[in-house]
């Protein structure tokens, strides 16, 4: 009886908590189609918000530059990160421990020490080349963004492709260089197809955290605007229902391709279930 | 046996020494120097008369993690008991909203907690109100939950998953009430996890100045805002703003340095 009431409790526990967590988006979605601009009373059905977003170009600019930094950076930052896993797998115990720790920082630093300590690099950077006529001197904006997104990005593929390595059976690539092999050969086929779940999954990791940077890229920005800046200038002003548009289309985005990708493991699930079962 | 070349590695360790290091030297030199270059303490000495923004920063910080522990920690608990393809679905659940950008997130709670907003009216119907919710300090620490209660919960839940559960039926069998289950077995077999949370959710909160100037107005400036208005705002000073970042720099290591020694001594309590 007692258990019974208990999960009961939890039961409502539960209930109450996903409800705090979705009740800003449900408000967002709500809103976005209310006619007026006030915050608590639903007016009316529109899609005008939609279609002033739309037209709105310093959004889609902003979106454009988003998407652009986050495809290069990721690609570098993967890239470079797993060149870095592969050599530091080879190392020493003791150095690999310095880089490690090192490679860290990034990770545990407050965001905005990041963002304003990348930035104080470029100032000091803008004043060195003011004096040095063969060098750029302004760099502000979407080279300091890759750069800065870069340089938040290679920890994460490092911390993801390390672990595979280590993981990885030596005697595999042994087995290829006694079969005749050359190292090359070795490494792309045997231990680049085994570590490449590892790098993509660092990729995807680098997109979503470039394109969702808002405090770095803040700092090391210049004039250009990623999406997250162009929100947050959005913010400042006046209450607009364009943003609970633009939310409520970023949340179907999301939610869809989290659905298909759900859709498509459950699906591979039960196929090789069944496999299993046939083969059996 | 080594079959990768170090090599490899060096463009990596250019990379870490120019973005990494150099930067937070950088910060370093600023912090210790006037505006003409010269050693200096006064920068960090000037801190102190922001002592009080310092005080509230970690005052909020601290309440919203607490927050976020007591909240995620049934939550946590009850994910790693479901069966595992349960699981995964709610896990999604909880992370769906961490990937709207969290400027949104939390520009929804300001029409939400607004004096004419949905929660007034709905507190308006039971004829409570209407209440100034936004632009408090509240606020501030509700922004902070609502944005870092999933950064808890998910460490919470990785090392909930490695409880046995024959362990707390041993501890319900033996004699224990669900108190006693909770504080001998729940929580002792769960502190890598509190640790890890504690750090993932009080490190960004004592950062932030997003949240505390969308949600806090301007009367509740965090230590994020006085860095902020040092590079980019109107009391442009780099070498303030340099200090104030070493001294939250400090303040973030000894957090992490205190969480990571009580989980260690623990974990050689357990072994």
């Amino acid at each position: 009886m007692k258990t019974k009431h208990l999960r009961l409790m939890q039961r409502a526990y539960v209930v109450l908590f996903f409800a705090f967590m979705y009740l800003p988006i449900a408000y967002m979605i709500v809103f976005s189609f209310n006619q007026s601009k006030g915050y608590s009373l639903f007016t009316g059905f529109t899609l005008k918000w939609y279609a002033s977003l739309f037209s709105n170009a310093s959004i889609l600019r902003a979106l454009w530059v988003s998407l652009e930094v986050a495809l290069i950076s990721a690609v570098i930052a993967t890239v470079l990160g797993t060149a870095a896993a592969l050599g530091i797998a080879s190392m020493g115990r003791k150095s690999q421990l310095i880089v490690t720790n090192i490679t860290y920082i990034p990770v545990v630093n407050p965001e905005i020490i990041t963002g304003i300590s990348l930035m104080l690099l470029f100032v000091a950077y803008q004043k060195f080349a003011v004096g040095a006529s063969w060098l750029p001197d302004t760099i502000m904006g979407l080279p300091t963004l890759l750069i800065a997104h870069i340089a938040f990005n290679v920890p994460y593929v490092i911390f993801n492709v390390s672990p595979k390595l280590r993981q990885m059976d030596i005697h595999l690539y042994e087995a290829a260089l006694d079969l005749g092999c050359d190292p090359r050969q070795a490494f792309f086929k045997v231990i680049l197809p085994e570590i490449s779940p590892a790098i993509l999954s660092a990729f995807l990791i680098c997109l979503t955290y470039s394109i969702d940077d808002f405090m770095i890229s803040y700092f090391n920005c210049g004039t250009v605007e990623t999406l997250p800046i162009a929100i947050y200038s959005m913010t400042r002003k006046k209450v607009s229902p364009e943003i609970y548009a633009l939310s409520t289309i970023m949340f179907m985005v999301i939610l869809s391709i989290i659905l298909v990708s759900n859709a498509m493991e459950s699906r591979r699930y039960r196929l090789n279930q069944k496999a299993t079962r046939e083969d059996a | 046996m080594k079959i990768y070349d170090k090599k490899l590695a060096y463009p990596y360790f250019v990379w870490m020494a120019l973005f990494t290091v150099i930067p937070l030297l950088i910060v370093v030199y600023y912090a210790l120097t006037d505006g003409e270059g010269n050693f200096t303490l006064d920068n960090l000495l000037a801190i102190s008369g922001y002592g009080s923004v310092f005080a509230r920063s970690l005052l909020l910080a601290l309440i919203a993690t607490v927050i976020c522990l007591i909240l995620a920690f049934p939550v946590g608990y009850f994910l790693s008991r479901l069966r595992v393809n349960k699981q995964h679905i709610m896990l999604m659940l909880v992370m769906l909203p961490m990937w709207m950008n969290f400027l949104l997130r939390t520009y929804a709670w300001m029409g939400l907690l607004s004096v004419n907003g949905p929660v007034n009216a709905v507190l308006g119907f039971f004829n409570l109100g209407p209440f100034n919710m936004l632009n408090t300090s509240g606020a501030v620490v509700l922004g902070m939950v609502y944005n870092y209660l999933p950064y808890m919960i998910l460490p919470l839940y990785t090392s909930m998953t490695k409880i046995d559960p024959s362990l707390v039926e041993a501890a319900q069998d033996l004699g224990a009430n669900t108190t006693k289950t909770l504080f001998r077995v729940l929580i002792p077999m769960s502190v890598p996890g509190i640790c890890t949370g504690i750090t993932m959710v009080f490190v960004p909160a004592v950062s932030t100045f997003v949240i505390s100037r969308m949600l806090g107005g301007g009367s509740n400036l965090l230590i994020g805002d006085l860095i902020e208005m040092q590079f980019l705002g109107n009391s442009y000073n780099l070498n303030t703003g340099s200090a104030m970042s070493l001294v939250l720099m400090i303040i973030v290591l000894v957090c992490m340095s205190f969480t990571s020694s009580f989980d260690e001594n623990e974990m050689e309590g357990v072994s």
